[in-house]
């Protein structure tokens, strides 16, 4: 085949050929919509609890290890999940260049953004508000 | 040379607009669209989490916006979009099984990713506002 002579060991172990990705994208966007479910039912679970409350009490329950920890994988699994399905959205409606490799690279950057900001949040409420 | 007259209409390939809409086909459109919709619903929840962060000016403003008309709008749709991504995804994964692929199958799958979306949706908001009548501390 062509995945032979005129490949690198490394090129033929993982065997990726000229496509240069295999099913990278489709496995993490199914891991991350497994992964999704219960954490958005915590998620939704979380938010509910804390509506009506003050941000003292809200700040707190937020910053507690178990509610934070759950809140990061929450965020990280989101905003990977969206980052790879926007990224089929684009592929499939914008066609010409460069549109389509600007909005790639904005997709990527809008995602990234948006879970370093929460993460920054979280964290933050995590290591500045001592338990009572 | 034939003159200039009014062009056939005729279709030159089938496309989305040609097909009547069945159930399936629209929770599919309706799955990309919440998935895109909950794409920007994220900034949301960051400007939560960063105001919570921030201190309790800040998170009385998010607060305040979200508690107003338009807020709970937003915050309406985005339970919805929500619920709505979560059980089409859950059927996607069913999907990947090999499994519900005939056509009552895909039927039913489809309406229950509807009415189950609009049921969850309805009970959480109910559920919500007794969590705020249950006192506010």
């Amino acid at each position: 085949m062509a995945v032979g002579k005129m490949s690198t060991p490394l090129a033929r172990v993982r065997g990726l050929g000229a496509a240069r990705s295999g099913t990278t994208h489709f496995w993490l966007q199914r891991l991350t919509a497994v992964a999704n479910v219960p954490l958005t039912i915590a998620f939704v679970v979380i938010l509910v609890s804390l509506l009506g409350r003050n941000h003292a009490a809200a700040a707190q329950i937020l910053g507690s290890p178990l509610v934070a920890i759950i809140m990061l994988l929450f965020i990280i699994s989101i905003t990977t999940h969206m980052r790879l399905g926007m990224q089929v959205i684009i592929e499939d409606y914008v066609h010409e260049e460069p549109a389509r490799m600007i909005l790639i690279m904005a997709n990527i950057f809008f995602s990234f953004a948006v879970a370093l900001a929460s993460a920054y949040g979280i964290l933050k409420l995590s290591f500045g508000v001592f338990g009572v | 040379m034939a003159e200039t007259k009014a062009p056939v209409e005729r279709p030159l390939s089938p496309h989305l607009s040609i097909y009547r809409w069945p159930l399936p086909m629209a929770m599919s459109i309706a799955h990309r669209i919440t998935g895109a919709g909950l794409y920007f619903g994220t900034l949301l929840v960051a400007w939560w989490l960063i105001a919570a962060a921030s201190g309790p000016n800040p998170y009385a403003t998010m607060a305040g916006f979200m508690s107003s008309f338009f807020g709970r709008l937003i915050l309406f749709g985005y339970t919805w979009a929500l619920l709505h991504h979560m059980l089409g995804g859950i059927r996607h994964l069913i999907w990947d099984t090999g499994h519900g692929f005939t056509q009552s199958e895909r039927e039913w799958l489809s309406l229950a990713t509807l009415v189950g979306s609009i049921t969850l949706t309805l009970i959480l908001w109910v559920l919500g506002y007794f969590a705020i009548m249950g006192g506010t501390h």
